[in-house]
């Protein structure tokens, strides 16, 4: 079985490979020269490829493989929003993708940059405006339109499908909050009670947070887990307030950053790379010292996870660029801005960099390929 | 009419840097550019109609930003890519 490791940058796609998880072969680069927000592998048929990409000039696209990478196919219709938008939006990034439901093969979700959610259901060829969301009488509201206080622009990221239900869907936006619907994006709900928001008056909103990532675990799909701007969260849906679990992290490293990773078999187990959020938010490690946190107790405790990690470093790990595969022990992976992929086979215990001087990695996603 | 293309999009074009195209307005043009170039039209011009924003059309060496300005079979039209990234 061949482990993937799709690797978005800012200058292109790299894939690297591997059988046995000790040794990558890494191909690349596929698309240089464009910005490659993120890569993806159909984990339902571990066939089908499909890339958000732009480039600094030309608009947003997404381009489809069916031979993990060697031959590429453009969108027949790509994510845009509808002409004639009353709010004239025109998408300027894809910046999210996500598989859908088991049940519907070839349904994808894809956010983007303004916030519009857009949907496939023939494996990426043609897309159409989520018009539930896109066109909710609160959109402009929750997106804080047309402000867009996000650095690089606001964006709409993990989109999460219930696997009991593909009508069952969540997002990120960044910022706005966490949203929730129960009718295939029909209608949503912010979801963020229990969140902070502290650069808002009050601090407590109904939305207009920052996550950076959220999550649900798979085998326990009332169990969601969030890197917000504010903080570690967990929710348990049948509750519906998030808990700061981050509250349990050392004082000194904090509980900000961008990804949050589940444990495959494990709903108590995550992994987060903490990054400084002090001061003016320098979006680096802590002090420099890089590492992950692991909590196997659903974030009752963490532990630093830094073995093999270089003492002194000054990278970020973005939202989009750390992944677990499903091996036993679990494979943990993560991408830095300074062009650096690194692989721990054995949980986060210890790490070592499977590629060094690529472009600044915005994704990496693990993918197990077909036969 | 003949239609310059910029390098970034002449992966569309098999790589040629000139292409025909037809229309009697340079909106038209692009519509035809993406008949005849499928996906082409979506990277310089957004869902809204405009002009992307680091893309220039120029119509006989004026840059024209104006998709229902008539041309003829005579005019020429070069697309470029603006200065910009890094």
């Amino acid at each position: 079985m061949t482990a993937m490791l799709l690797v978005g940058t800012r200058k292109g796609l790299w894939i690297a490979s591997s059988e046995d998880r000790r040794s990558w072969g890494v191909e690349g680069p596929m698309f240089l020269g464009h910005v490659m927000q993120h890569a993806v592998l159909d984990p339902r048929d571990g066939r089908t490829l499909l890339v958000a990409t732009r480039t600094g000039h030309l608009g947003p696209t997404v381009f489809r493989s069916d031979d993990f990478g060697r031959s590429w196919s453009e969108a027949t219709h790509p994510p845009q929003f509808a002409a004639g938008d009353p709010l004239e939006r025109s998408l300027r990034a894809v910046f999210w993708l996500t598989p859908g439901h088991a049940d519907e093969p070839g349904v994808w979700y894809a956010g983007g940059t303004p916030q519009g959610l857009f949907r496939t259901e023939d494996a990426g060829d043609t897309w159409a405006p989520v018009d539930g969301w896109n066109d909710h009488p609160m959109w402009a509201t929750w997106a804080e339109w047309p402000e867009e206080n996000t650095p690089d622009g606001s964006m709409l990221h993990s989109v999460v499908v219930d696997p009991r239900d593909p009508s069952h869907l969540y997002l990120g936006l960044s910022a706005g909050g966490v949203f929730e619907s129960t009718d295939t994006g029909g209608d949503w709900k912010p979801l963020n009670a229990g969140c902070l928001a502290l650069f808002q008056p009050d601090p407590e909103p109904e939305f207009g947070h920052d996550p950076h990532c959220v999550r649900l675990h798979p085998l326990r799909p009332d169990r969601l887990y969030q890197q917000n701007h504010c903080g570690i969260y967990r929710m348990e849906r049948t509750d519906g307030r998030w808990i700061r679990i981050g509250d349990n992290m050392p004082r000194d490293v904090g509980d900000i950053g961008f990804p949050i990773e589940l444990h495959p078999r494990d709903p108590d187990t995550a992994w987060v790379f903490p990054m400084d959020g002090t001061d003016v938010w320098p979006r680096t490690s802590p002090d420099g010292r890089p590492a992950a946190y692991v909590t196997r107790d659903a974030g009752e405790s963490w532990t630093r996870c830094d073995s093999g990690m270089p003492e002194q470093a000054w990278y970020t790990v973005k939202r989009q660029a750390m992944t677990v595969d499903d091996g036993d022990p679990v494979g943990v992976y993560f991408g830095t801005t300074s062009g650096e992929l690194w692989a721990s086979t054995d949980e986060g215990a210890s790490w070592r960099p499977i590629a060094e001087h690529l472009p600044e990695i915005f994704s990496v996603e693990h993918g197990t390929r077909a036969a | 009419m003949k239609v310059r293309i910029p390098t970034p999009l002449r992966s569309y074009t098999e790589q040629r840097a000139e292409v025909d195209a037809d229309g009697a307005t340079l909106g038209e043009v692009l519509v035809d550019l993406d008949r005849r170039y499928p996906g082409i039209r979506f990277r310089m011009v957004d869902e809204q109609g405009q002009i992307r924003k680091h893309m220039k059309v120029f119509l006989n060496g004026e840059s024209e930003r104006d998709l229902d300005v008539a041309v003829g079979d005579a005019d020429e039209v070069v697309i470029m890519q603006a200065l910009s990234g890094g």
